[in-house]
């Protein structure tokens, strides 16, 4: 039982709000950071903490689209592929991670290591093309730089090239 | 090149700033909390912000203080203000630096905010993405929560004042204020009807006020130097102060502009942005986030001023520009955002739900080159009937990308299906593209 091993954070978040059901989306959220995804387990679990039945949390789970009903790989790519990306060329840029990582969107690498997703706008226009790998953002990204993003993740489970916070355009400097 | 003086961004513009507690402080941060707990009642505090003129920086704008003036006074229950941070229009990213870079600008406005409309706990409801602005923001609430500017006693006055994160998970729709309210109540986040408007029946049917991150971050600096110094800079009486623009696509310099209501597009675009990117000329722009009609060249000296680009047949939104240069399609560009629209419709009306779909798919069918005579009509028709005819604003955006470009590129949705009639067999029927 997920949330039996985090009683003392289960109760900060449901001190915050006077009504039960608003700690809906961060117990989702604090389900999917701990396993990845949501799982049918953990939807129950919150149900009953909640006080509420699976299917009310299941309707609210299916409306968002960042809750994953499935495992996914350990890196999760999300390209945004909104106009003001598109401008400035993330189309070729998820072409080029398809054939690298010969996956197709929506697909996990052999090796469970990425998922691949094209989204929709990831609020980083003035900075396209990018992409969210888990809780980081890459941007101002290229094809090359893209390459060194996935050989760090996979060899280090990191990135320096990660992005934030964030000031766009830099102050010049005087 | 002009020089304006920036208000939101100075702070985080100077060497070595980090946007800590102690930074923020050493910019006279937490000075008009202070003053406003000291020396004012919460009505005056509104009179201030109604006189600053200062309107939402989400996209409505609608008057801040005229909003803060609809909270009941004699409420018996809990009342409440919810910050928006879920910034999901595409073209803009503001919100994002000002709660990165300065996140105590904006929780001091929303201390004030509290006070103000009388508000003991209020919720900054950022976007799931966003998780390094969460973080940021749980730090800088951690840092004036044990300084005594939040929580308990603030600073000695005896009021109550909490704020806490409280993470999205991945829906525009929730930049919507009552789906956004819905979303807090651990909802599918559909918009609700109005009236009864949030300010009598918000969060948990208590009236709440919902304001933008930037709404928030001017209000400390209005207290400082007054409503009339606010009201002064701009394009007054309607469009008062500075904004935060955000500029992306074929620019040569894109990011975050902070210059006052009322400059041109041209110096937006060519001063601060340094122009196209490329040789090409500059085509269509964006005036105001994706829910924006596009406008071309000729409105490249109106005025961004609510007014002004209204009057272009546009409309200022969240302050997010988007370049397109010269040979770019705009069908294409018409079904890039059609297709968001399409992804983000909420699905309560039956308009804008069935309605993203079938404009999805007979814009794709014009791209792909197996488009139809009959095709410009459907848009046409189908962009009629959607606006007006939904709960929430989302109908009325959805179709602005066609309806703009049908305005000004109608040759390019004519010259595609042109195409498809040489290129299609005669007599045999086209196929129609379906998800």
């Amino acid at each position: 039982m997920l949330f039996e091993r985090f009683k003392n954070e289960v109760e900060d978040i449901l001190s915050r709000y006077p009504v039960k059901r608003s700690a809906l989306l961060p117990l989702l959220n604090f389900a999917q950071r701990e396993e990845g995804y949501v799982s049918e387990s953990a939807m129950k679990e919150i149900a009953k903490i909640l006080d509420l039945t699976p299917p009310q949390v299941f309707e609210t789970v299916t409306f968002y689209t960042m809750f994953n009903l499935k495992p996914i790989g350990k890196f999760h790519l999300q390209v945004c592929k909104s106009l003001m990306c598109a401008l400035v060329g993330s189309d070729d840029l998820v072409m080029w991670i398809q054939k690298k990582l010969s996956i197709a969107p929506g697909q996990t690498t052999a090796d469970n290591i990425f998922t691949l997703s094209v989204v929709e706008c990831l609020g980083s226009c003035g900075t396209g093309p990018m992409m969210q790998v888990n809780d980081d953002y890459y941007e101002q990204l290229s094809e090359e730089k893209v390459g060194r993003v996935l050989d760090d993740l996979k060899r280090d489970g990191t990135s320096s090239l990660k992005t934030g916070p964030f000031m766009y355009p830099q102050p010049l400097a005087k | 090149m002009t020089t304006y003086e920036k208000i939101l961004l100075k702070n985080m513009e100077q060497p070595g700033y980090t946007g800590s507690l102690a930074d923020y402080e050493g910019t006279g941060g937490y000075r008009a909390l202070r003053t406003v707990l000291k020396e004012m009642q919460p009505d005056q505090v509104i009179e201030v912000v109604k006189k600053s003129g200062l309107r939402g920086r989400g996209g409505a704008g609608f008057p801040t203080g005229v909003k803060w003036g609809f909270i009941p006074k004699n409420h018996p229950g809990p009342k409440y203000l919810c910050c928006n941070a879920d910034e999901s229009e595409p073209g803009t990213f503001k919100d994002r630096q000002l709660m990165e870079r300065d996140p105590h600008q904006m929780l001091e406005g929303m201390a004030i905010t509290c006070f103000a409309i009388g508000a003991q706990t209020a919720y900054i409801y950022i976007r799931g993405e966003f998780r390094l602005g969460a973080k940021i923001l749980e730090q800088a609430l951690q840092e004036a929560n044990a300084a005594g500017y939040l929580g308990k006693n603030v600073l000695g006055s005896g009021l109550t004042i909490n704020i806490f994160v409280h993470l999205g998970a991945g829906a525009y729709i929730c930049g919507e204020e009552t789906a956004l309210l819905e979303s807090l109540e651990g909802k599918r986040g559909m918009p609700r009807f109005k009236p009864p408007f949030p300010a009598t029946h918000g969060l948990y049917q208590n009236p709440t006020v919902v304001n933008n991150v930037e709404t928030m971050a001017n209000v400390p600096h209005i207290i400082n130097r007054g409503g009339e110094w606010f009201a002064s800079i701009g394009s007054p009486p309607k469009s008062c102060g500075t904004r935060v623009f955000c500029l992306s696509g074929h620019v040569k310099r894109p990011g975050n502009y902070e210059a006052p209501m009322g400059i041109t597009f041209r110096e937006l675009i060519y001063e601060l942005g340094g122009g196209m990117r490329s040789d090409k000329p500059l085509k269509a722009f964006i005036p105001g986030g994706a829910s924006a009609p596009f406008l071309t060249p000729d409105h490249l000296d109106v005025k961004m001023d609510f007014e002004s680009v209204a009057l272009a047949g546009s409309m200022l939104g969240s302050g997010g520009v988007t370049v397109m240069e010269e040979g770019t399609n705009m069908v294409w560009a018409a079904l890039r955002l059609m297709e968001f629209f399409y992804h983000e419709s909420c699905g309560k009306c039956t308009p804008c739900r069935e309605g993203t779909s079938w404009l999805v798919q007979t814009l794709q069918r014009i791209w792909n080159k197996r488009g139809r005579p009959e095709d410009i009509g459907v848009l046409d028709e189908l962009c009629g009937n959607i606006p007006g005819r939904t709960v929430c604003a989302f109908g009325d955006a959805a179709v602005s990308p066609i309806v703009s470009t049908l305005l000004h590129w109608r040759e390019e949705y004519e010259a595609l299906i042109q195409e498809a009639l040489e290129t299609m067999p005669r007599n045999k029927e086209i196929p129609v593209f379906s998800h």
